[in-house]
């Protein structure tokens, strides 16, 4: 247990005075949105969650940062909106999704989340409440879009939404032999759709290795879709942790087997429920007990296209070598780097791995981020937990930029979490 | 339904208000703050954007002289309404209220005189009209003297025989009294507190609560286990209350 406690109340601006971090809904898969050894209280934004304004003309939403994606996707889609970026839950914050620059599906098309953010209300360093957007303190804008709440407490955020045709999903999957493959079959789908993924069996090994399935999705037009609205089921519950012991090579090998070969070998088309689509995972309340007592952590790294042919197979032989025994691995090509300062994405091939916590799960996150460093990749701040500081400079020229912003707005370094602390030692 | 809604800019009453206005139920809302109501009213309105945009009156529990003009300016941009809802209140912990003779003494009036005079005037206006709805957040603090919630508990035990007497007297002139009784709910106003089992969220407790107005019940009990809960607790002996500690 991380000691320390969250203060939660209706009104953000409240207890975001004096606190040196404001978390959402507490879904990073590593340290972000906790507070740094010392630090007492941290503010929570999930009962600021008022829509301020929305206007159907524009698609330009406003709310506090604690209004969440959950309630953006009950409200706004059957009004003919969504994100026009989401990531892989619902359970997420508009804050959150601000301060991690989230990206989903469509990267290849629609750039970060931080593209479609109009301005943001941010309570600075000096604790003074400052509004800024891409023309206004633009510095600490940029910053601020995958900044990972480290510029200042996000206040409230103003985003476009897109308007999409009709609720529903029409998504084509087809069975990939290889990562070779795999790689190939995502840049055609690029030029085509506008939301794709893959997923893979990352301990098949050989001639399979990176064997999966790939995803590629549109909104469905009105003709082609039903005439309800998607319903919106309670999850699963999640009652108790589960015991650790089933996540072992052995159980995860059968069940990623199992996973990819019920998949026919023909491409299947469908339309499909957009929770299935983009959330598969939040039909299970509290999936993350699944992985037991002692939980899990993710890396997700990006390698660059103008990197090394082969750096993804060469990367998934590693992770198999080094026995990271992973239920989930996801592969997705990225698009052109935003504009947020620290955000994750670049062109190249991106992929996430959950791995089981063992004690030997911080040297094999070394030996994976070394090699990220060689191929001049870098990984997700909302997914780590283990990076060494040392190999995030390495990863990332932009940091020296970044903290110079963070400097300016925050001078005496008041703003801070474990994270950051970890990573930058401030 | 027209809905006045004293209470509806936080937790189960924020919940509730929204549940009501996403199915095109007409609100006032009714509060002290004015700059606290008119957020609440753009959410609801940017949400769900009704024929007309939801307005708000000042009202405050604390000073019962503002409840009458509230409730007719509630009913003039309504024109007219048939439902009441009270989520307001104070609250503190035992521990805080026994050092705090002050606020003891502001709970007190305020939960349990305060909204009562409120319901007198709302029961009024109700009754005048043919009837309706009053639904009024209680709590199951109120059950049984217990250790934690005494003076709390003791405030909303007032209130919660008051509107059973109500429900006895009127029901049979239209007027429907339903007595909300929540457990613990995650709110602001839990934040904090040691957690029990059997924990609700406000929307689960919205859309239950919205159910119990709409078919008339006199009491619910939110979330629903604790109805269960409350009928051990009721049934324990006093010898047994005395030494544990809840």
């Amino acid at each position: 247990m991380v000691p320390g406690c969250e203060e939660r109340s209706e009104c953000l601006e409240h207890i975001t005075f004096g606190v040196p971090l404001t978390r959402g809904l507490g879904r990073a898969y590593g340290d972000a949105a906790l507070p740094s050894p010392g630090d007492h209280a941290i503010a929570g934004s999930v009962l600021a969650d008022r829509v301020i304004s929305f206007n159907p003309e524009s698609g330009v939403l406003a709310a506090e940062a604690g209004f969440s994606l959950d309630q953006l996707y009950r409200t706004f889609l059957p009004r003919g909106f969504f994100t026009p970026v989401s990531p892989g839950t619902r359970f997420v914050t508009l804050g959150g999704m601000v301060a991690a620059d989230v990206h989903g599906k469509n990267h290849h098309v629609e750039g970060c989340f931080g593209r479609h953010v109009v301005s943001l209300k941010i309570r600075v360093g000096d604790r003074s409440i400052v509004t800024c957007s891409p023309t206004q303190h633009s510095d600490l804008f940029q910053a601020t879009s995958g900044g990972m709440g480290l510029t200042g407490h996000i206040l409230e955020v103003a985003v476009r939404l897109t308007r999409v045709p009709s609720p529903w999903i029409l998504q084509e999957t087809e069975r990939v032999a290889n990562i070779d493959a795999f790689i190939d079959g995502l840049t055609a789908a690029a030029a085509k759709w506008p939301m794709t993924l893959g997923w893979i069996d990352c301990l098949s090994q050989g001639r399979d290795m990176g064997r999966g399935i790939l995803y590629r999705g549109r909104w469905a037009e009105p003709d082609e879709a039903p005439k309800a609205f998607p319903a919106i089921h309670a999850p699963l519950p999640v009652p108790f942790t589960m015991p650790s012991w089933p996540l072992r090579p052995v159980t995860v090998r059968a069940f990623n087997a199992v996973l990819y070969r019920q998949h026919p070998r023909r491409v299947q088309r469908k339309v499909v429920h957009p929770n299935a689509f983009f959330y598969p995972l939040d039909s299970f309340g509290e999936w993350y007990r699944l992985y037991g007592r002692r939980g899990f952590t993710q890396h997700q790294c990006v390698l660059p296209k103008s990197g090394q042919r082969g750096a993804a197979r060469r990367f998934l032989e590693l992770v198999t070598r080094s026995g990271g025994a992973s239920f989930l691995c996801v592969i997705k090509d990225c698009g052109a780097e935003g504009d947020g300062i620290l955000s994750f994405p670049k062109p190249g091939i991106s992929i996430a791995l959950d791995i089981p916590m063992r004690a030997q799960t911080p040297a094999l996150i070394d030996r994976l981020n070394q090699f990220v460093i060689a191929e001049g990749g870098r990984v997700y701040l909302a997914k780590d937990a283990l990076t060494r500081p040392e190999h995030f400079r390495a990863m990332e020229p932009r940091l020296e930029r970044f903290l110079n912003i963070r400097r300016k707005w925050d001078p005496d370094g008041r703003i801070r979490s474990a994270q950051s602390v970890r990573l930058f030692g401030w | 339904m027209k809905v006045v809604f004293l209470g509806a800019t936080k937790g189960m009453g924020r919940a509730l208000a929204r549940k009501m206005a996403e199915r095109g139920d007409r609100l006032c809302l009714l509060g002290r703050d004015a700059d606290d109501l008119r957020k609440s009213a753009l959410d609801l309105d940017a949400r769900w954007p009704p024929p007309v945009s939801t307005k708000y009156v000042i009202c405050d529990l604390e000073q019962p002289e503002t409840f009458s003009r509230a409730l007719d300016e509630g009913a003039r941009q309504l024109g007219g309404f048939d439902t009441v809802v009270v989520t307001a209140g104070l609250f503190a912990t035992q521990d805080r209220l026994e050092q705090d003779f002050e606020f003891t003494r502001r709970l007190l009036v305020v939960d349990f005189a305060h909204t009562v005079l409120f319901c007198e005037l709302a029961r009024a206006r109700l009754l005048a009209s043919g009837g309706g709805t009053l639904c009024v957040f209680s709590s199951v603090a109120g059950e049984r003297g217990r250790k934690p919630v005494i003076l709390y508990g003791a405030a909303k035990a007032g209130l919660t025989r008051y509107l059973e007497g109500l429900d006895h007297k009127f029901r049979s002139r239209g007027l429907r009294v339903v007595c909300v009784k929540p457990g613990f709910v995650r709110t602001s106003m839990t934040h904090g507190l040691p957690e029990p089992p059997f924990a609700g969220e406000p929307e689960a407790v919205a859309t239950s609560v919205l159910t119990a107005i709409d078919r008339g019940r006199p009491v619910v009990y939110v979330p629903k286990a604790w109805a269960l809960v409350m009928v051990v607790v009721r049934w324990l002996p006093r010898f047994i209350m005395r030494r544990v500690g809840f």
